[in-house]
């Protein structure tokens, strides 16, 4: 593609792309996300292709892989367009029913719709299933339609059209102005209102300027900005250039984790492509305005989704935070004025210059704006990603959109905002989901991780499980977080092992405190959340692993103990063969019995019995 | 794994400039290349880059990419995310490690696995995941690590005598 010399030229080559599909040509759109791949998308793609190639119909029917569409659970998913009929759960040997399908009178593949578990119902289109139906896909909306490869699919969806406006003659101060008015904050966890961080930005008159998109997704249990990058890489991109041309600055950086080696390849596809066609680099579209992004691979630290530890991870040193102020807005890399924005704040900028303040102000809720995207899994019928406005209640997220508990049991708690965040009980369903009601609820916004649990998760387990991660994490500079979360994880082992004593949950509480109010860095001060939050709704299931060592979830190995209920078993063998350390005693065809003092309690029987004859006390 | 070759190194070197923000990109394309950080290369880059060397153990030490000894031919990487954990990755864990005769995350005697476990490679819909080289097994069971680790095993290198029994105990879980 030629280089673009200016505005007109980026619509006249809009025009040219528009031009040069048809559409009503059918394509068929495969989600390949990482979830989607790992279920087999790839296969599917090679059998559509092979299928159409058989019937000499490569060069009429275009097949297309695109981004995370969200469904994890139900994946590979995809739509037949121009229909727009929506597949789940497809798998090679469908490839031959899609393609006739496709071909002739287009009747749609009934076994591959999805299916209403509670109706019984097909549904056709995607917008119809549930788990979209309450979503409002802003930043993912377009996920299912392009191939992030190709820069010509996001020009035909009104890619780089905001960028057009900004450098078509648009103030710097009246974007940030924009941006402030928006009521967008910024979408990593904190919540700290964007616009006021641009402001004081381009306040600040040394030169030169960097800004920085964060996408260091480290918290375990989410994964959407990982899904944005891999999806639909070039908003972000036009959403820093933007940042870019109102604050002044001329390079950028992403810092990316190496864990996601495809959101790391699409995205350097993508700075490739906007760099030949001149939306990158020096004179951009004949304007003058001159902006490089640079990638960063992090090399696996949680604390570097810190701002100044991700500063100091850039700059070559060891990802440890230093103290603030000065913020990187008045000293940042290299001691330069720099902007830290999360992947999704930047990639709302051009949805708010296209669409105005105005109108992302008028989603969501008072002081939270705009949509807010969380990765529903755990125990939870419909897992994947889900954008929804802010302010929807957690009973929306988990019965309607997330399809309720799997095996019909009780929800416990959910677990939203990672490691820093807390796990909201059972009895807060109609908690707006928002910045402030969270926080109030004791847990955080965080990166928008939604972790759902039911009655066979032990909440101390949980506890003790952020704590080991946390201590692993903990950089190590500061004494209250290296040797308070330590300490916590002590006391957490002790309780999970029947161990603990009544005196130990006080002890629990006035650390936690301690580290929030003297840890160095935003990972010190929210360490303990996840043991406040669980202390405060749960102390019931910490009273009953200290008082009767007993695990009420029946998880904490120390306090279980594996049987085989005679009356049931039908001596199929499985559990024999499963067994890990020869504990299960029993012919074939006969019942079996466990011998307690070999038996390790790794649960492998558990999960094999079919008759449900292992029982767990 | 290739065997470290310091002529190979010196033509790594050049693609870099001598600052010290090429630190840690180089030392991932050095980890990348031999799956792990040899004392000599990481000897070469302090130098080449002007930095101490306690300065470059620091940093090959603090981040978790890096390694500092020898890995298996496959690494095998057990995701610990929440979601994972909520459904039963650490069972996932304690069977693999027991099934390769390893008592904590490590490299198998015979170089064939390196085990490790992570946060969240970002598969949580599909919990519990275990991703060996590039490839993500979702859903996971203890039933099902034995077979999987055998389709990784190439067959000069499986001990003698292993059946396909394990199989059918996959097998019946699926049934």
């Amino acid at each position: 593609m030629p280089k673009l010399e200016s505005i007109p030229d980026l619509e006249q080559l809009r025009e040219v792309c528009l031009q040069s599909r048809d559409v009503n040509r059918p394509c068929l759109t495969v989600c390949a996300g990482s979830g989607c791949t790992a279920s087999g998308a790839h296969d599917v793609i090679a059998g559509l292709k092979q299928n159409l190639e058989k019937l000499g119909l490569a060069q009429t029917i275009d097949v297309k892989s695109t981004g995370c569409h969200g469904f994890c659970e139900k994946g590979p998913v995809m739509i037949v367009w121009p229909d727009g009929i929506f597949y789940n759960r497809v798998t090679p040997r469908d490839a031959a029913a899609i393609v006739a399908s496709a071909t002739n009178g287009r009747k749609p593949v009934e076994k591959l719709l999805y299916q209403d578990p509670q109706t019984g119902e097909r549904v056709l289109h995607e917008n119809d299933v549930p788990f979209y139906a309450r979503q409002q896909r802003v930043l993912f909306g377009n996920n299912g339609r392009i191939d992030p490869r190709q820069i010509e699919d996001y020009l035909r969806v009104g890619g780089y059209k905001a960028l057009a406006r900004v450098l078509g003659g648009i103030p710097g101060e009246t974007i940030v102005e924009e941006i402030k008015k928006s009521g967008l904050r910024g979408r990593g966890g904190a919540g700290f209102p964007t616009g006021v961080k641009w402001e004081a930005l381009r306040a600040n008159p040394a030169t030169p300027k960097f800004i920085i998109c964060n996408a260091d997704e480290g918290d375990p249990g989410a994964f959407m900005d990982r899904s944005l990058l891999e999806g639909n890489p070039h908003s972000i991109i036009e959403g820093m250039i933007i940042g870019a041309c109102a604050l002044g600055a001329s390079t950028g950086f992403v810092y990316v984790r190496a864990e996601y080696p495809l959101a790391v390849e699409h995205l350097r596809v993508a700075l490739r492509q906007a760099e030949e066609i001149g939306l990158l680099g020096e004179n951009i579209l004949g304007t003058g305005f001159k902006f490089r992004i640079k990638v960063v691979q992090g090399a696996g630290a949680f604390v570097c989704g810190e701002e100044t530890a991700l500063i100091a991870s850039i700059e070559g040193r060891v990802g440890e935070p230093r103290p603030r102020p000065p913020f990187p807005v008045q000293s940042g890399l290299w001691g330069k004025p720099t902007i830290i924005n999360n992947v999704k704040t930047w990639a709302s900028v051009p949805h708010i210059i296209n669409r105005g303040a105005d109108w992302y102000a008028g989603i969501g809720t008072e002081r939270s704006k705009g949509t807010m995207v969380f990765s529903l899994v755990g125990k939870i019928n419909n897992t994947g990603l889900v954008e929804v406005p802010m302010g929807i209640t957690l009973r929306e997220m988990i019965y309607t959109i997330g399809g309720g508990i799997p095996k019909g049991r009780q929800l416990k708690a959910v677990q939203i905002g990672g490691p820093s965040g807390g796990c909201i009980p059972s009895s807060l369903i109609d908690l707006p989901i928002d910045y402030e009601e969270l926080t109030k609820a004791g847990s955080m916004m965080g990166s928008g991780g939604m972790v759902v649990m039911d009655e066979s998760t032990c909440m101390v387990d949980v506890a003790r499980y952020f704590m080991e991660f946390l201590e692993e994490e903990s950089c190590g500079k500061c004494f209250p977080c290296r040797e308070g979360t330590q300490r916590l994880r002590e006391i957490l082992d002790r309780i999970c092992a029947g161990k603990g004593k009544e005196e130990d949950l006080a002890l629990l509480d006035d650390l936690g405190w301690v580290m929030k109010e003297t840890s160095l860095c935003g990972l010190g001060q929210t360490a303990a959340n996840p043991v406040l939050t669980t202390l405060r709704y749960f102390k019931d299931e910490y009273l009953a692993h200290i008082r009767e060592h007993r695990c009420p979830a029946k998880v904490c190995k120390e306090l279980i103990v594996y049987s085989i209920e005679p009356a049931v078993c039908d001596g199929c063998h499985a559990c024999v063969q499963v067994c890990a350390t020869e504990a299960i005693l029993g012919e074939k065809k006969k019942v079996h019995e466990i011998d307690e003092g070999k038996c390790i309690k790794c649960g492998a029987c558990l999960e094999v019995c079919q008759p449900k004859a292992v029982l767990v006390s | 794994m290739t065997d470290f070759e310091p002529v190979q190194l010196e033509a790594l070197l050049a693609d870099f400039e001598e600052t010290r923000e090429s630190l840690i990109p180089l030392l991932q394309e050095v980890q990348t290349q031999y799956c792990y950080l040899p004392e000599f290369a990481l000897r070469r880059i302090a130098s080449k880059l002007s930095v101490s060397l306690t300065d470059v153990y620091q940093v090959a030490t603090f981040y978790s990419c890096f390694s500092l000894v020898p890995v298996g031919k496959h690494v095998v990487q057990v995701c610990l995310g929440t979601a994972c954990h909520v459904r039963g990755a650490p069972r996932v864990l304690d069977r693999m490690l027991r099934d390769l005769k390893l008592g904590t995350p490590g490299t198998t005697q015979d170089m064939q696995f390196t085990v490790r476990s992570v946060r969240c490679v970002g598969c949580c819909g599909l919990a519990p995941v275990v991703r060996v080289d590039n490839n993500t097994h979702p859903n996971m069971t203890q039933a099902k690590v034995r077979g999987m680790l055998k389709k990784y095993r190439s067959k000069e290198d499986r001990p003698a005598g292993e059946a396909d029994e394990v199989d059918d105990a996959e097998a019946r879980v699926h049934s």
